[in-house]
């Protein structure tokens, strides 16, 4: 299928290092894109994908220099193309949208001027003739109001419908090549998915090439034709997308496909008499902006909530942005004031002045979203971890030693680490402190706020196994909240869709997924893979469809 | 950091910790720093002439083996008066200087913590305060308390007190919205706490550059309160008055200026250049990173 014409990219040997310590970043890669088609360049954050990529379009960060190698774009060598004829190929003859939604629009110009600028300089149209180019632009990228979109400024939209807006501006100039970075990692699942179809269609009617790329290998499996795997530099193996699936070559490329969640078979529970969580029609308004004398309209972030969690059960919070699913997590974790209903934990209402209020903020705890944020960059990791120890009755400090040690081995950290500062460790360490922090009081009921949306994938698997290893052996019970379903599916028994401060639907875990009922649960599921093993050692990918989508072939 | 392949036991890249040598502004700072502080401690104790005494027949006399910077228009030896000012000047400095950082640090965390009316009027008081001059305003205070060491230190401490409360209020605001503030409520810890384990620590680091810059501001204030006769006064010596004494004798005796003003430059630099090496070297994020 691709021997049919020249290579429209055709990418050889690069190779980059960096200026002093002389570290190859990029490795004799080698790739080709031909017409129309899309490619993905799969690979972890250091892999050298995002520099390879900038690298065809000429843009190479100072202290990076070029080895050896040759970019050819449409037959011309990048690297020996005048200034001049390297701003005549960006942006007319390649595109380029970057992961950032929220930083790569001007955030000072009207969207109109900022779409205006690039149509302007590469063709020779008149101001209504352009005009009329934006506005279809803007009405095939689906913005309801594209005259009003025009007059409106990038804050005016949501992260999805920026990214709709770069979309629509790369591809005014109908370039030849897309080069996509990360387009959507910076959106929730849904709307990522929306964003990817929405630039399949586009360039597939403008008869654009696509290089993408992600971390995702779900997602670019789904897209891409080809695939190319890099690692720490090197292109490990690329090939057919199903190919590469079902029969992945390389270590490497089966941990990436190993990464990706897979549903283990579903717990029994031990019945139980008292939920150890019970939430009841819990109401959260966040006081709107107040005057100096007028109150502001309350925003309602919670409709009358009503949850239970069982001792050692683990009940999934799943959601878009704005669903409230990070609200229910605070106010259970008291951390948020209900404006009205009723928590109980133990089957005792949270009440400060209660006696029984000890035995919940001891046994209550939380693993944060961020990992960068929720560690005080001033501590080691032995005062980080030992911290909730000193509310504990009767612990002699020989015991919180002897806990901090216990628990730093059990989430894979060893006393090697215990010295250190925060900002020595990675992003996966980091989470894994915050983790043993929750736990180092072997509480009852941990709440997981998107613990593992920061990381990348392979990280984010080990995060997760060591999470779900944790739960097992020490019986908490847990409630995880998350918006991407993928992640949830290996860890759940129960799952919990919100959408706007409602509870939209709710069951076991095998039954959301295998049969869910709400259209709002059936689009969060179209947006994530479903994985068959095949007997060679891949996977085999299957996507779950809408009922009132059947126009998308998966 | 592809992976995330963490093994239990020892850690595994952790740099022996070798002996680094400071980073230059630091050596270079530090040097500045300490000899004005042995300057200032010998000056308290010792001289090499009386300071107060006056001599006529040497009046102006120009630096010599006797008189290494030479002698003021009174025959006092500037040397001996440059190191007995420096005594005084340091130590109002020193005084001044904690009595803001306390004052600001209090108000900032209060201020900042509770939010709301409490903040705002604090901080419209605050605010109210910064929009004077420093100087300014602690001239109108020095007009109330006194012309005098203590009255200086009073008056420019509390004109110097708004700017850390912004700094700390400021600071504490950023770090309120932290996870790791949350966290710590989860963990059951006191309001009190928080503020003390979590947040004042990570305020002391923009805390001690401002510390160090404004010591360097103080000293400058009280030269030019001197300066203008509002600051320690007469014949007790410090930098400022020393300076404005010597403003009718610039043509005939030059050393007269020069010396103080040397000395207040090079104290300027020296705490500016200590003053970010301390950061550097606070904040376990700068770390290792040089």
């Amino acid at each position: 299928m691709t021997t049919k014409a020249a290579p429209l990219l055709d990418v050889a040997n690069l190779t980059l290092r960096i200026g002093g310590s002389g570290r190859t970043v990029v490795n004799d890669v080698s790739f080709q894109v031909f017409p129309g088609e899309i490619v993905g360049i799969v690979g972890e954050s250091g892999s050298g994908k995002t520099l390879a990529a900038r690298a065809v379009m000429g843009f190479i960060p100072p202290a990076v220099r070029l080895e050896g190698g040759t970019i050819r774009f449409d037959g011309q060598d990048v690297m020996a193309m005048s200034p001049k004829d390297l701003r005549t190929m960006r942006g007319s003859k390649v595109g380029m949208v970057f992961q950032e939604p929220m930083t790569s629009l001007n955030p000072s110009m009207l969207i109109g001027r900022q779409l205006d600028e690039g149509l302007a300089l590469h063709r020779k149209l008149d101001a209504s003739q352009r005009r009329a180019l934006i506005l279809d632009m803007l009405r095939s990228v689906g913005l309801r109001d594209p005259e009003g979109a025009l007059t409106a400024y990038p804050h005016q939209f949501s992260g999805g419908m920026r990214q709709r807006i770069m979309l629509a501006s790369v591809m005014l100039l109908k370039p030849a090549l897309l080069l996509a970075d990360e387009p959507t990692t910076a959106l929730d699942a849904v709307v990522q998915r929306d964003v990817m179809e929405l630039m399949v269609e586009l360039t597939k009617a403008n008869d654009t090439a696509v290089l993408l790329i992600s971390h995702d290998l779900g997602m670019v499996a789904r897209y891409c034709s080809r695939i190319v795997v890099m690692c720490q530099g090197d292109v490990v193996e690329q090939g057919l997308s199903e190919d590469i699936l079902a029969r992945p070559q390389h270590p490497y490329t089966r941990k990436l496909l190993s990464a990706m969640p897979h549903r283990l078979p579903a717990r029994l529970l031990p019945e139980a008499k008292t939920p150890i969580v019970a939430v009841s029609d819990l109401v959260v308004e966040y006081p709107g902006r107040q005057g100096f004398f007028r109150k502001g309209e309350a925003k309602r972030a919670l409709h009358g909530i009503s949850i239970d969690v069982k001792p050692g059960e683990v009940v999934a919070v799943v959601g878009g942005s704005g669903s409230g699913k990070t609200t229910l997590g605070q106010s259970i974790a008291g951390l948020v004031k209900p404006t009205s209903g009723e928590i109980r934990f133990n089957g005792k209402p949270i009440q400060k002045s209660d006696a029984a209020y000890w035995d919940y903020r001891l046994n209550c705890q939380m693993v944060f979203q961020d990992p960068y944020s929720s560690l005080d960059p001033r501590m080691t990791i032995r005062q980080l971890v030992a911290e909730p120890l000193r509310l504990v009755p009767d612990m002699t400090p020989a015991d919180r030693k002897a806990r901090v040690a216990e628990v730093l081995a059990e989430v894979g950290l060893g006393d090697g680490f215990a010295e250190r500062y925060p900002h020595e460790l990675s992003g996966g360490q980091r989470q894994r402190i915050a983790i043993a922090r929750a736990i180092v009081r072997r509480p009852s009921f941990v709440i997981a706020d998107e613990p593992v949306s920061a990381l990348d994938v392979t990280v984010r698997a080990q995060v997760l196994e060591l999470f779900d290893e944790l739960q097992k052996k020490h019986g908490f019970s847990c409630l995880f909240i998350s918006h991407d379903l993928g992640v949830v599916e290996q860890v759940a028994d129960r799952v919990i869709v919100m959408q706007d401060g409602k509870i939209v639907e709710q069951g076991p875990r095998d039954d959301i997924f295998d049969n869910p009922q709400h259209p709002y649960t059936q689009k969060l599921l179209a947006a994530v893979p479903g994985l068959e093993s095949t007997p060679e050692g891949g996977v085999r990918l299957f996507w779950r469809r809408t009922e009132n989508d059947a126009s998308i072939v998966g | 950091m592809s992976s995330d392949s963490t093994t239990t036991g020892s850690g595994t890249v952790r740099k022996p910790s070798r002996m680094k040598l400071p980073a230059p502004n630091a050596i270079v700072g530090g040097t500045l720093i300490g000899i004005l502080l042995a300057t200032a401690c010998t000056g308290a104790l010792w001289t090499p002439y009386d300071p107060l005494k006056l001599s006529f027949r040497e009046k102006l006399a120009a630096p010599s083996a006797l008189h290494w910077l030479g002698t003021d228009e009174f025959g006092r030896d500037v040397l001996s008066r440059l190191m007995a000012g420096a005594a005084t000047s340091v130590w109002i400095s020193i005084l001044t200087v904690t009595l803001a950082v306390i004052a600001g640090t209090t108000i900032g965390l209060f201020s900042g913590y509770m939010r709301g009316w409490t903040d705002r009027i604090i901080m419209a008081f605050n605010d109210a305060l910064l929009a004077f001059p420093g100087i300014l305003l602690a001239l109108g205070l020095l007009a109330v308390v006194g012309a005098n060491k203590y009255g200086i230190i009073v008056a420019l401490g509390i004109a110097y007190t708004p700017s850390v409360a912004r700094v700390v209020r400021g600071t504490v605001l950023s770090l309120r919205e932290r996870e790791f503030i949350a966290a710590s409520r989860v963990m059951g810890n006191s309001e009190g706490f928080t503020m003390a384990r979590h947040i004042l620590p990570n305020c002391i680091a923009p805390l001690t550059v401002l510390a160090t810059s404004m010591f360097g501001y103080v000293l400058l204030a009280e030269s030019a309160l001197s300066f203008l006769g509002l600051g320690v006064p007469p014949p007790a010596p410090t930098w400022g008055n020393m300076l404005a004494g010597s403003r009718p004798y610039i043509g005939q005796a030059v050393w007269l200026g020069i010396f103080p003003g040397l000395c207040i430059s090079l104290t300027l630099l020296g705490i500016n250049l200590l003053g970010d090496a301390v950061r550097d070297r606070l904040d376990p994020r700068m770390r290792g990173s040089r």
